[in-house]
């Protein structure tokens, strides 16, 4: 048989870095005792991304830009904050980057370890031979209020996962998974935030318990011990109990890894994953990896670095996506990026947004895939595709093949920033982009702020959410541009 | 080959509201103001109506969907009333119904109303307008002022004005219009403003400012047209006709193909040629006496100088500045304030604009009267650059 493991890994992380420091401070009256951790940043989401939004700009960072993704059979979503209960989510990412209808879907939910639960579910699959190219992606966008220690200690990201049978970076050796009811926290459907139980039960009874548990069983598995464990990743928010563990298995405590708690915060189930990423930049040939993760029990997974790891040169490495965060010192921003206060909104704030779900359907490719049209007797391309191509002087009937825009750069045409029209994040930018091999769109930008862009200047498309119905509770995606 | 509508039809008789803020109005009531106005100047009784059309742009306020509400208003005797919408075009659209009802021979005498009662939405500005089901999910969220505000990001980048220059250009577009607005006691605002007050103005959508923006008003206008043998035959001097109408409308190639720069108003070259052709003008910068053209923003009106051929490309810019189109100017333009200041509900812009420029040929425009003034053109623009619907009329002394 042969090996399996991970060709390739890329994570997201939103544009902006809150300041904890702000944060803290903006609630020191209220909340003295947070002081302490009022340090480093943490990733904080745009107001128009969320766990799905984020998913897809890391996969998409795997897939590369080649139109052709028949090669994903299966897809593996991973996250407590999926934005639909009952809609596949996973079916939305397959719709956005515009994988085969016959891609495998599975959404994993419920539970902070769905990342590598998800991750461990897709090495079998594809070990079993169920699949020869799966995608595993964890993501999670947390709301926590005002004031709590949650609000310092998470931050929103994604992380992405190639599961292959061949150029493998990191070989997959074994795998261990608990499932203990072990209530930390909890949050019931309709829930906006977490109900946690007390810091120390929670370390004591859980962490230092059932953490290590999972591991001995898997160095049972695997017929290894501590001592061989090269890198040893544990997301926690509490200081020092992956040293803990670490000592209590008898992993060298200095082959700890970095839990970024400084930097992005715990992403929830993207966090071991992302972690991961983290050290694969560093990583050498037949090194050992520990991924340990808690939530409902505890999984752990072991790789062995492979020789491929030499020449692994990733679009994007996670420090530079550590690096290239801007820092906002803005709270108010956070809180109603996030409505976690109430807003004056306006009468346009008011506009019914009810989304033509018929519409949507019949569109679906050019709404959530961004896919238009490419006339097959002219090679006029265009968006969206149409039954008569747009083409001057040769508006011919049925000749448009479908061409995918999503990965081609594009050129601002014309732009304005407007503060007149309902956003969240005024003033409301939009223009027309012209794309590098033809074809336009008026789009709105995201990720930028006043004085950002001109005409001429370089863009490229992201999926984002594009409204929010309040009224019936539904997300509406589609894609925007953001500078190169 | 058509022979086109020149000289055909004359215009009977018009008649406009006040503009403005009018809270005190009903649709009802602005509909019979400029009614009672336009019958008084026709001098002819509502029996001698043959078919009427009625403009109205936004169907979920104001007066409602359909034929009725204008019948009902007006109490016509029982005749054929269409209602038409094309955005903010829809006024020269009930016109174009009316005029070709009459050059058909299909009725004697026709009418044209347009009305907008947009004061009752409770918005500053217009308010958003519904584009079926799925613009709304693969465009912006944007407003008309972000739409056309983009003119100016393209035009800049075109013709390698700076932003400092756009901006002041188009803010003499509006102090200018500010100046004639101030002489007509039916304009919305009747304010004249200085270019400092334009340039400081809160932003709206980059680089337009409150004052790169028209008025959003309630009023109505009316137009009554027959034949110019009717129009004698009822004792009328001073004939005024139309000499070209002309609609373009976008196909997508603006929104959709790279070959348009984003600068510029397609359609509006496209009528604009038609329209001239068929009023037999070879040389619009010197034959065209006046226009009223469609100033939703400043920076339309700066752009339309030159897809109109009275400004060559590039440089409108300069004749704006030269004062070229100023009332003492060589071809004024907004004599009346415009939809800057004259103020604009929608379905009711197209005949304001005709309004104007049927009192200035029959000399009868008061302290802004133009002297001598031959031939007037009007430009009614719907939708936005990208996308767009636009209506030229021409008209003159008959025969002239």
């Amino acid at each position: 048989m042969s090996d399996v493991g991970i060709s390739s890994i890329a994570g997201y992380l939103p544009r902006l870095r809150l300041s904890k420091k702000t944060v803290a401070q903006a609630n020191s009256w209220i909340a003295p005792n947070l002081m302490g951790k009022g340090k480093g940043t943490r990733s904080m989401a745009n107001w128009d991304e969320d766990s799905v939004t984020m998913s897809v700009e890391a996969i998409r960072r795997v897939l590369g830009k080649d139109d052709d993704r028949s090669h994903v059979d299966s897809l593996f979503f991973a996250s407590t904050t999926m934005p639909f209960v009952d809609r596949l989510n996973s079916g939305i990412i397959r719709a956005a980057l515009t994988l085969e209808e016959s891609t495998e879907c599975i959404d994993i939910s419920s539970t902070l370890k769905s990342g590598t639960t998800a991750l461990i579910q897709a090495l079998d699959k594809v070990k079993s031979g169920g699949s020869d190219y799966s995608i595993v992606s964890a993501s999670d966008k947390r709301k926590a209020r005002s004031a709590s220690s949650q609000e310092l200690d998470f931050g929103d990201g994604a992380v992405a996962i190639a599961v292959d049978n061949e150029n493998l970076i990191a070989k997959y050796i074994n795998s261990s998974s608990l499932s203990i009811d072990f209530i930390d926290h909890f949050r019931q459907p309709n829930e906006e935030f977490d109900y946690n139980w007390e810091e120390r039960w929670i370390r004591d009874e859980g962490y230092l318990k059932i953490v290590p548990k999972a591991i001995v069983e898997l160095f049972s598995k695997a017929n290894i011990s501590g001592s061989d464990i090269d890198y040893f990743i544990l997301p926690s928010v509490f200081p020092r109990v992956d040293q803990m563990i670490a000592k209590k298995c008898g992993i060298n405590p200095e082959n700890v890894v970095d839990n970024l708690a400084l930097s992005t915060g715990d992403t929830g189930s993207a966090h071991s994953l992302l972690m991961f990423a983290s050290i694969l930049e560093k990583a050498n040939p037949g090194e050992k990896v520990l991924i340990s993760s808690f939530g409902g029990g505890s999984d752990a997974i072991l790789f062995e670095i492979t020789d491929n790891i030499k020449n692994y040169k990733p679009e994007q490495t996670i420090e530079s996506l550590l690096n290239n965060g801007i820092e906002e010192n803005n709270y108010m921003k956070y809180l109603t990026f996030n409505d976690l206060v109430k807003w004056e909104k306006g009468m346009r704030g008011e506009q019914d947004r009810k989304t033509a779900l018929t519409t949507l359907y019949r569109h679906n490719d050019a709404i959530m895939g961004l896919v238009g049209g490419k006339c097959t007797k002219t090679g006029t391309i265009q968006y969206p595709a149409s039954p008569i191509s747009v083409s001057p002087n040769s508006p011919d009937l049925n000749t448009q093949e479908p061409y995918k825009f999503a990965e081609k750069k594009a050129k601002i045409l014309s732009w304005s920033a407007d503060y007149l029209s309902f956003s969240v994040n005024p003033p409301n930018h939009y223009g027309v982009v012209d794309f590098e091999e033809g074809g336009r769109i008026m789009v709105d930008f995201t990720d930028i702020e006043k004085g950002d862009i001109d005409s001429g200047m370089d863009v490229k498309m992201v999926f984002r959410v594009k409204i929010v119905d309040e009224i019936r509770g539904f997300t509406r995606y589609f894609w925007k541009a953001i500078p190169v | 080959m058509a022979t086109g509508i020149r000289d055909k039809v004359a215009i009977l008789g018009m008649g406009c509201s006040k503009f403005g803020e009018r809270w005190d109005a009903s649709p009802e009531d602005l509909m019979v103001e400029s009614y009672v106005e336009a019958m008084e100047d026709a001098g002819i009784e509502p029996n001698q109506l043959d078919a009427a059309w009625f403009s109205h742009h936004i169907d979920d306020i104001g007066a409602g969907k359909g034929g009725t509400p204008m019948s009902i208003a007006l109490r016509l005797p029982n005749i054929a009333v269409t209602r038409v919408e094309n955005y903010c075009a829809s006024g020269s659209e009930a016109f174009r119904g009316a005029v070709y009802a009459v050059a058909a021979g299909a009725a004697d005498i026709a009418i044209a109303v347009g009305m907008e009662k947009l004061k009752d939405t409770g918005f500053g500005g217009l308010s958003p307008t519904n584009y079926g089901t799925l613009t709304p999910q693969i465009g912006p969220s944007g407003s008309a002022p972000g739409n056309f505000a983009q003119l100016a990001s393209a035009y800049r980048a075109k013709h390698g004005v700076s932003a400092e220059d756009l901006k002041r250009a188009i803010a003499h577009v509006s102090v200018k219009s500010h100046a004639n607005g101030a002489k007509n006691p039916k304009a919305h605002l009747q304010k004249e403003v200085t270019e400092e007050q334009v340039l400081n103005a809160p932003m709206i959508a980059e680089p337009l400012g409150l004052f790169d923006c028209c008025g959003v008003s309630d009023g109505a206008a009316a137009a009554i047209v027959t034949t110019p043998e009717i129009a004698k035959s009822l004792g009328k001097g001073n004939i005024i006709s139309v000499k070209a109408l002309q609609l373009a409308v976008s196909n997508g190639l603006e929104n959709q193909h790279n070959s348009w720069d984003g600068s510029y108003f397609h359609t509006v070259r496209v009528a604009a040629k038609k329209a001239y052709a068929e009023a037999n003008i070879t040389k619009p910068r010197e034959q065209v006496s006046m226009m009223e053209v469609h100033d939703c923003f400043s920076v339309t009106e700066l752009v339309t100088m030159e897809d109109l051929f009275i400004s060559e490309e590039g440089n409108a810019v300069k004749d704006v500045m030269d004062g070229f189109y100023d009332a003492d100017g060589k071809v004024p333009c907004q004599i009346d304030g415009g939809l800057k200041c004259f103020g604009h509900p929608i379905g009711a812009s197209g005949l304001r604009m005709l309004y104007e420029m049927y009192l200035q040929l029959q000399g009868r425009a008061g302290e802004r009267q133009l002297s001598n003034p031959s031939i007037g053109l009007t430009h009614n623009l719907g939708g936005q650059p990208a996308n767009n619907v636009c209506s030229i009329a021409i008209i003159g002394a008959l025969d002239s």
